[in-house]
C-alpha cells in the first residue's frame, strides 16, 4: 500500500461517474503497479464496466482523479489511452475469428517492406515474430494460418494478450476474459495472465468469480453499487471473506435466512452455502 | 511454405510441420476449390455434348463472355469479402456508358472527355453508397438497391430527355474514338485464334486484385472489415476507409466495362444492365466467397464468371434452347454454393479435432 519511488502506473483516486441520473461510481481508488495483477470484483450492475472504460478512455470521470505514471490524465479516447500503453482485451472484440492467427496478430499494425505502390507484407517476419511472441506466452500452436475461429475460447482470449503485450502494452485491462469459458480454457487464461505479470506488466483483472481472482490476484477491489465495498491486498484477505463480502455479508445472511423459509425450515443452511457459489 | 524458411534464423524448434495430410486438408478449404472442380465438370459436359464447344475460338468466346462479367465480379467479389453487397453494379455499368455516349456527342468533344466523365461520374456512385452506408449504419442492401432503382430510372428518364429514344447515338465517327476502342475494345490475333483485350484485362486485374488481397495491408483490412467490423476497428483499422474504396473499386469497374460496351457498341441502350448485379454477386459467391464477408478469394470468382460464360456459350454451341439458360445458371449456382459448403464444413472440421487432440 505505501507508495514506493517509482509511482503506479495507473492510479484512480476518489473517481465518480454518473449516467445522468443513475449513479454509476462514487470516490473509487485503485491502484495498478507493474508486476501486480489488480483483480476488481462486483456484482452485475457494481461499476465494473464503467470503471475500465475510465481507465481505457471510453469515458472521462466526472469527479477525482486519474493518474497515469503519476501525472494526472484526462484521455481523449481508447488511442491516447493506447498511445500511453494501456491495452484493453474485451471478450468478444478482440480477434476476427476467420483471418488466420498471423493476420489477427499484426491486424492494424502489419509489417511491410517495400516502398510506394510496392509496399507489400512481410509475411515471413510477421510469422515468426507472431510465432515467437505466442510461445514467449507459452503458446505453441501447430499451425498460424489457421483461423482464430478453429481456436479454442481461451487459446482466442491468450492470442489478444500476447498481441497487446508485442505491442507495448504495460497496462493490461482485461474485461471478464474467463466469462464464458469452461474450467480448463479459464485456466489457459489464468495462465497466461501469469505470464504477463510476470513480464513486468500490470494487469486490471475484472471478474464475478472471486476463485479465479485468488488464484492470481495481488490485490483485490470489491465493488458495490458503485462504491468500493472492499480494497485488501492478497495477505490481508482470505477467499472465504472475498467471496462473503463479495456477495454483502449481511444481505447473504438475509438470503440464506429467506431460502430457508422458503424450503419450509427443512433443509437448513444448506442451500444457502451452494448459493454462494452459484451466485457468483 | 514460408515455415520451412522462417524458423532458420530462431532458436525456437519448427512450429510442428504440415505432413502432406495437412496440406490436401488446407487444399480443401480453400475457398476456390469447388468451384474449380464444378468448373471441370461444366467443361466436359460440354465438351462431351458439343463438338463446337471444343474449338479455340468458341473457348476465346467463353473467355470473353465471362471477361465483361468478370471484370465487375471481381470487384464485387471483394467487396462482399469485406461484408457488403453493392446491388447498382449492373446499372451502373449502362449509366456509366451512357454517361461518356451523351457528354461527348451533345457537347461535340473528344470522346475521352466523355470517358473521363463517366469515370468521375462512376467513382463517385460508389463512394455515394460507401458514404451513405458509412453514415447511417444501413445495411449496404437496402442502400444499393435505392441506388440501383434510382440509377436505372435516370438511366432512362435522361436518355430520353435528352437524346429523345431509348438508346444513344452513334459516336462511332467521333474524334478519339478509334483511340479509345483500341484500349476499350480491341481484338487481337494471337495464334491464329481473335482474343478480345477486355480477357486481358480480366486476367491483369485479377492478378493485381490478388497480389493486393493476399500480400497488402489494405487487403488485410478488406478480410478483417468484413470478418470482424468492430473488432477491426478497436486494432485500428480504418473501417470507413476500407469500405468506401471498395465501393468506389466497383464504380471504377463498372466504368471500364460500361466503356467497353460502349466501344464495342458504339451505341448503348438506356434500359440495359438489370439482372447483372445479381449474376456479379452469384459469380462471386460460386467462387466459395463468403456472403456475410471476411472469407473469398479472388481466384474463385474469376473461376466463377468463367463458369456462367461457359454455361451461356456452351448451351448456344450444343444447339440446346436457350431459354434453359438461368435454370442452368441457378442449378449451377445452388449445386456449387453446396459443394464448396461441404467442402469447407468439412475441412474446418478435421482441423479443429486434429487441433484438439494435439494440444490435449
Ligand atoms: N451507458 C449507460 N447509460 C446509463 N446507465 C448505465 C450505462 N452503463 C451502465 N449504466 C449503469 O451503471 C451501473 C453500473 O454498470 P456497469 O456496466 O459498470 O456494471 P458491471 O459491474 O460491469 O455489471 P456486469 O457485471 O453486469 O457487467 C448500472 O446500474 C448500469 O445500469
Ligand atoms: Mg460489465
Amino acid at each position: 500500500m505505501t507508495a514506493g519511488t517509482v509511482p503506479p502506473l495507473v492510479e484512480l483516486a476518489g473517481v465518480g461517474k454518473s449516467y445522468g441520473p443513475v449513479r454509476a461510481l462514487s470516490d473509487v481508488r485503485l491502484t495498478v503497479r507493474a508486476g501486480e495483477v489488480a483483480c476488481v470484483l462486483g456484482d452485475n450492475g457494481a461499476g465494473k464496466s464503467t470503471l475500465i472504460k475510465i481507465i481505457t478512455g471510453l469515458h472521462r470521470p466526472d469527479e477525482g482523479e486519474f493518474r497515469v505514471d503519476g501525472e494526472p490524465v484526462r484521455l481523449s479516447g481508447p488511442r491516447a489511452a493506447l498511445g500511453l500503453g494501456i491495452a484493453a482485451v474485451h471478450q468478444d472484440l478482440a480477434t476476427v475469428p476467420l483471418m488466420p492467427v498471423w493476420r489477427n496478430f499484426f491486424l492494424g499494425s502489419e509489417l511491410t517492406r517495400g516502398r510506394g505502390p510496392f509496399q507489400r507484407l512481410d509475411i515471413a517476419r510477421m510469422k515468426r515474430t507472431a510465432d515467437a511472441e505466442l510461445r514467449g506466452m507459452g503458446i505453441v500452436l501447430d499451425d498460424l494460418d489457421q483461423p482464430v475461429g478453429s481456436l479454442s475460447g481461451g487459446q482466442r482470449q491468450s492470442v489478444a494478450i500476447a498481441r497487446a503485450v508485442h505491442f507495448g502494452a504495460r497496462v493490461l485491462v482485461l474485461d471478464e476474459p474467463t466469462a464464458a469459458l469452461g474450467v480448463k480454457q479459464s485456466g489457459v487464461v489464468l495462465k497466461y495472465i501469469v505470464a504477463a505479470r510476470e513480464r513486468g506488466l500490470g494487469v486490471v483483472f475484472i471478474t464475478h468469480n472471486p476463485h479465479h481472482a485468488y488464484l492470481v490476484g495481488d490485490h483485490f477491489t470489491v465493488l458495490r453499487l458503485g462504491a468500493v465495498e472492499l480494497s485488501a491486498a492478497r495477505g490481508a484477505v482470505s477467499l472465504e471473506e472475498l467471496i462473503t463480502r463479495m456477495a454483502g455479508g449481511a444481505e447473504l445472511a438475509a438470503l440464506r435466512h429467506e431460502l430457508g423459509q422458503a424450503a419450509g425450515g427443512g433443509a437448513g443452511a444448506g442451500p444457502g452455502e451452494d448459493g454462494d457459489d452459484a451466485g457468483t | 511454405m514460408n515455415r520451412a524458411a522462417a524458423p532458420a534464423g530462431s532458436d525456437a524448434p519448427p512450429a510442428g510441420s504440415l505432413g502432406r495430410e495437412g496440406r490436401a486438408r488446407r487444399l480443401l478449404a480453400r475457398p476456390e476449390t469447388g468451384v474449380l472442380i464444378g468448373a471441370l465438370a461444366v467443361y466436359v459436359l460440354f465438351y462431351a455434348a458439343a463438338p463446337a464447344f471444343r474449338q479455340l475460338d468458341s473457348l476465346s468466346t467463353v473467355l470473353y463472355q465471362s471477361s465483361t462479367l468478370g471484370i465487375v465480379g471481381l470487384s464485387v467479389a471483394l467487396l462482399m469479402i469485406g461484408g457488403e453487397f453493392d446491388l447498382s453494379a449492373g446499372v451502373a455499368v449502362v449509366s456509366s456508358a451512357l454517361t461518356a455516349s451523351m457528354v461527348a456527342f451533345q457537347l461535340t468533344l473528344n470522346v475521352w472527355t466523355g470517358v473521363l466523365v463517366a469515370l468521375v461520374l462512376s467513382l463517385a456512385i460508389g463512394a455515394f453508397n460507401g458514404v451513405m452506408l458509412v453514415r447511417t449504419g444501413l445495411p449496404s442492401f437496402l442502400i444499393t438497391l435505392g441506388t440501383f432503382l434510382m440509377l436505372q430510372g435516370l438511366n432512362l428518364a435522361l436518355t430520353k430527355a435528352i437524346t429523345g429514344t431509348v438508346a444513344t447515338d452513334s459516336i462511332s465517327d467521333m474524334e478519339g474514338f478509334d483511340q479509345a476502342r483500341n484500349v476499350f475494345s480491341a481484338t487481337l490475333t494471337v495464334g491464329g485464334t481473335d482474343v478480345r483485350i477486355t480477357v486481358l484485362w480480366w486476367i491483369g486485374f485479377a492478378c493485381l486484385a490478388t497480389w493486393v488481397l493476399l500480400r497488402t495491408k489494405y487487403g488485410n483490412w478488406i478480410f478483417a472489415v468484413g470478418g470482424g467490423q468492430e473488432s477491426a476497428r478497436a486494432v485500428g483499422v480504418p473501417v470507413a476507409f476500407v469500405k468506401i474504396s471498395l465501393f468506389m473499386l466497383v464504380g471504377f469497374t463498372a466504368w471500364f466495362v460500361g466503356m467497353h460496351q460502349l466501344f464495342a457498341f458504339n451505341t448503348v441502350q438506356s434500359g440495359g444492365g438489370v439482372g447483372n448485379e445479381l449474376l456479379y454477386i452469384a459469380a462471386a459467391v460460386i467462387g466459395g466467397c463468403l456472403l456475410t464477408g471476411g472469407y473469398g478469394s479472388v481466384f474463385g470468382p474469376v473461376v466463377g464468371a468463367f463458369l456462367f460464360g461457359m454455361v451461356s456459350q456452351g448451351i448456344v454451341y450444343a444447339d440446346w434452347d436457350p431459354d434453359w439458360f438461368m435454370f442452368f445458371l441457378g442449378a449451377v449456382l445452388l449445386l456449387a454454393t453446396l459443394l464448396n459448403l461441404s467442402v469447407r464444413r468439412r475441412a474446418t472440421a478435421v482441423r479443429r479435432t486434429r487441433g484438439k487432440a494435439g494440444r490435449a
